[in-house]
C-alpha cells in the first residue's frame, strides 16, 4: 500500500511538536471564528490567511486543514443554537438542528454534530488519502484541453447548481472573471484592465479579494439590515447523547458520509445538494417520521455528517488537479498560490510532504475538534452572545489588518473598500459570491490552458475537445445543463405536498 | 409606501445592476482593443479572452435587463443577524464607511495603533454602541496588541507612526 505508507510519512511530519501546535491553533481559531454568526468557513480561512504570512509552507497548510474544518463546524454550531443558519451549507441542519434546541435537546443536537463531523471526517479523509494518488495517475496524462474543459465544468457548476438565478450566477461569474484578468498577461507583457495603476500590475492580492468580497461584503450587508432585538439564543451544557441517540445517529452518519464524500469530489458546486439529499433519504428511512420538523435527530447527524465528508471530498479536485469547487477551496488554492505552489497533479511527487503532511493533519485536527467541542460546546454558545456592534467592528478590523500587511500598502485598503461595495451590492442583487470568487481565482489558469491547448492545435477549435476524456467532460457539461432544470420541476411538483420548512432548502439547493 | 412603488423602485436599481454589468463589459473590450498583438506565442493573443469575458458581461447584462423587466428580482441575502424588513441603513454605512476611510487616510500617518483604533471605535459607535469609555479601552487594547502581535509573532512591521520609538 503505497499511499499508506506515504500517509505514514506525512504523519511523522504531521507529529512534530511544533506542526501539533499549529494543528490546534487552527482547529481552535477555526472553531472560535466559524461559531461567530455570520462568518462562514471561507471567511474564516481569509481573515486567517495573514497569520500564516510568515510560516513556512508546510506550517501554513497544517495549519489551514485545521482552520478548515474548524471552520466548517463551528457554522453548523451557530445554525442549531440560532434561528436562521447563514450558511447554505449549514441550511438543512438548522431545520432539524434548530427544532431539536427549542425542546430542549441543543446537547444532543450539538454532539451528533460532533461526533459526526469526526466520523465522517476521518472517513472522508482516509478516502482522499486512497483516492487522490489514483487520481493523480490518471491526471499526470491530461493535456492542456483537458484541465480547460474540467475548469469550464467547474464554472458552469457553480454557476447553474447554486443560486436561484442563473443569470446571476453568470453574472457574478463574468464579474470574477473580469477581476482575475486585471494584471500583466503573461505571456505578452501587457498591462489588462490597469487602467495605469502601477499597483494592479501583480493582479489584486488573493487575500485582498476574499477578505473584500466575503468579510467587508458581508459584514456592511449585516450592518446595514442589523436585526434590531438580538435573535433567540438557546443556551447549552456540554454536548452529550443517550444510548437512544446512538442508536439513531450512526446509520445516518455512515449514509451521510457516503452521499458527502463523492458529491464533494466532483466539481459540482458544494455541500447545498447532498445535505439536501441526505436529509430526504434519512426523512424516508427513519422509523420516526412523525419527529421530523419537530426536531428529529437524524435530519442533524446525516446532514452533519454529509457536509465533512463532502468538505473532505472537496480536497481531492484541489490537490489533485488545482480545481476548486467551493468557495473555501478557493480561498484555500489562493493561499497555496500565494506560496508559489500550483496544486496540481505534480504536486505529490513534487512536494510529498506538504501534501501528506496536509492530509495526516486532517485527520489530527479531526481529533481535537472532537476533545476541543464535546466539553466546550457551552463556551462556544457564549461566543454567539458576544453584542454585534463589536462582532462586525471586529471583522472590518481584522479585514483591514489583513489586506494590509499582505504588501503594507494603502492601496489595498481603497481595493479593499471597492470590494467590499461590490460584494455588498451583490448581497442586495442576489448575484451569488461563490461564482465570483471561483471565477477570480481559477480564471487565469484557464486561459493558460486554453491558450496551450490551441497552441498545441496550430489554433483549430477542435484541439479543445480531441482527447477522450475532454469530450467525457463537455458530455458531462451537457448533462450538468439539462438534468437540473428538469430535477427541479420534478421537486417543484413534490414540494407543494411538503412542509413549508422544506420549501426553504429546495429553492436554495435546486434549480 | 405602498408596495408597489418600493416594487418599481427595486426594479429600477436591479436595471443599474444590468447597466454597471454593460460598462465593465465595455471597459474589457475597449482595453483588450488597445492591446498590441506582438510577442505571442500560439494562435491566441492577449485579447482573445478579455474579449470574450467582455462579451459574456454585456450578454450576462442584457439577459439580466430582461429578467427584471420581465419582473425577476434578485433575492437579497438572508443571515443570522440579517433582518430584511427594512430597507438598508445607509446612515450606518456611511459611518462604517467613514472610519474605514479615516483608517485609509490615517495608517501612514499616526500609524496602525492609531488609526486601528479610530477604526474599531468608529465602527461600534456606527454600529449602535453607546459605552464610549469600553469602547474606546478595547479600541486602543486591540490595535496596539495586533501591532504587537504583527510586530514580534508574524515579523509584520505595520506602521509604528508617530508612537514610533515608544511601542
Amino acid at each position: 500500500m503505497d499511499a499508506l505508507s506515504e500517509l505514514m510519512n506525512g504523519f511523522a511530519t504531521a507529529a512534530h511538536p511544533t506542526n501539533l501546535l499549529y494543528a490546534f491553533l487552527g482547529v481552535l481559531l477555526g472553531t472560535a471564528i466559524g461559531v461567530l454568526p455570520g462568518i462562514g468557513p471561507a471567511m474564516t480561512i481569509a481573515l486567517l490567511l495573514p497569520l500564516t504570512y510568515s510560516l513556512e509552507p508546510t506550517q501554513a497548510f497544517i495549519m489551514f486543514a485545521g482552520i478548515y474544518y474548524g471552520g466548517m463546524y463551528g457554522g453548523s454550531t451557530t445554525s442549531i443554537l440560532l434561528n436562521t443558519p447563514g450558511e447554505s451549507a449549514s441550511v438543512v441542519t438548522a431545520i432539524e438542528g434548530n427544532q431539536m434546541a427549542k425542546r430542549g435537546r441543543a446537547a444532543a443536537a450539538l454532539a451528533t454534530a460532533a461526533i459526526g463531523s469526526f466520523i465522517a471526517g476521518t472517513i472522508g479523509t482516509l478516502c482522499l488519502a486512497l483516492v487522490a494518488p489514483q487520481i493523480v495517475k490518471l491526471a499526470i496524462k491530461m493535456g492542456a484541453p483537458d484541465y480547460f474543459a474540467v475548469m469550464v465544468l467547474a464554472f458552469i457548476a457553480v454557476t447553474t447548481v447554486l443560486g436561484a438565478s442563473k443569470v446571476r450566477g453568470l453574472a457574478a461569474l463574468a464579474i470574477g472573471l473580469l477581476i482575475g484578468l486585471i494584471g500583466i498577461d503573461p505571456t505578452s507583457g501587457q498591462q489588462r484592465l490597469t487602467l495605469g495603476i502601477p499597483e494592479l500590475a501583480d493582479g489584486i492580492d488573493v487575500v485582498v479579494v476574499a477578505v473584500g468580497l466575503f468579510a467587508v461584503g458581508e459584514a456592511l450587508w449585516i450592518a446595514a439590515h442589523l436585526r434590531r432585538t438580538p435573535a433567540d439564543i438557546i443556551s447549552v451544557g456540554a454536548a452529550r447523547m443517550t444510548r437512544e441517540d446512538w442508536r439513531r445517529s450512526w446509520k445516518p452518519w455512515l449514509r451521510g458520509t457516503a452521499i458527502g464524500f463523492p458529491f464533494g469530489a466532483v466539481p459540482a458546486g458544494g455541500a447545498e445538494i447532498p445535505t439536501f439529499l441526505s436529509y430526504v433519504t434519512e426523512k424516508k428511512l427513519t422509523k420516526h417520521p412523525e419527529e421530523f420538523g419537530k426536531g428529529a435527530i437524524e435530519g442533524v447527524a446525516g446532514p452533519e455528517a454529509t457536509n465533512n465528508a463532502s468538505a473532505a471530498g472537496g480536497l481531492v479536485p484541489l490537490l489533485t488537479l488545482g480545481i476548486p469547487t467551493t468557495a473555501t477551496a478557493a480561498v484555500m488554492l489562493g493561499a497555496f498560490q500565494g506560496y508559489g505552489i500550483q496544486p496540481g497533479p505534480r504536486l505529490l511527487q513534487t512536494q510529498p510532504e506538504l501534501v501528506w503532511g496536509l492530509v495526516a493533519s486532517l485527520f489530527i485536527g479531526n481529533v481535537i475538534l472532537l476533545a476541543l467541542n464535546l466539553p466546550l460546546a457551552p463556551m462556544w454558545a457564549k461566543l454567539l452572545r458576544i453584542p454585534r456592534p463589536y462582532l462586525y467592528a471586529g471583522i472590518l478590523f481584522f479585514a483591514s489588518i489583513g489586506a494590509y500587511a499582505a504588501n503594507l500598502s494603502t492601496f489595498d485598503l481603497w481595493l479593499l473598500l471597492l470590494l467590499g461595495a461590490l460584494g455588498f451590492g451583490m448581497r442586495r442583487y442576489g448575484l451569488p459570491v461563490v461564482p465570483a470568487i471561483i471565477g477570480i481565482i481559477l480564471g487565469p489558469t484557464a486561459e493558460e490552458q486554453l491558450r496551450r491547448a490551441l497552441q498545441i492545435s496550430d489554433g483549430a477549435v477542435s484541439g479543445l475537445y480531441n482527447t477522450w476524456f475532454s469530450k467525457v467532460v463537455y458530455a458531462v457539461i451537457v448533462l450538468v445543463l439539462v438534468v437540473p432544470p428538469i430535477v427541479g420541476r420534478i421537486r417543484e411538483r413534490r414540494a407543494s405536498r411538503e412542509t413549508p420548512e422544506l420549501q426553504h432548502s429546495d429553492r436554495t439547493g435546486g434549480q | 409606501m405602498s408596495t408597489s412603488s418600493t416594487s418599481v423602485k427595486q426594479g429600477r436599481s436591479e436595471l443599474g445592476v444590468a447597466l454597471l454589468l454593460l460598462v465593465l463589459g465595455g471597459w474589457a473590450v475597449i482595453d483588450a482593443l488597445r492591446l498590441q498583438e506582438l510577442a505571442i506565442r500560439g494562435p491566441i493573443g492577449p485579447k482573445t479572452v478579455p474579449l470574450v469575458v467582455g462579451g459574456l458581461l454585456v450578454l450576462t447584462a442584457v439577459l439580466l435587463a430582461i429578467d427584471v423587466l420581465r419582473g425577476g428580482r434578485g433575492e437579497q441575502e438572508a443571515g443570522e443577524d440579517v433582518d430584511l424588513g427594512h430597507g438598508s441603513d445607509f446612515k450606518t454605512l456611511g459611518l462604517l464607511v467613514a472610519a474605514f476611510v479615516a483608517n485609509a487616510l490615517l495608517i501612514e500617518r499616526l500609524g496602525w495603533p492609531v488609526s486601528g483604533a479610530v477604526l474599531f471605535f468608529g465602527t461600534t459607535y456606527a454600529l449602535g454602541s453607546r459605552h464610549f469609555i469600553r469602547n474606546a479601552i478595547i479600541s486602543i487594547v486591540l490595535s496596539v496588541s495586533t501591532w504587537y502581535l504583527f510586530y514580534l509573532g508574524l515579523d509584520i512591521k505595520l506602521p509604528a507612526g508617530i508612537l514610533k520609538g515608544i511601542l
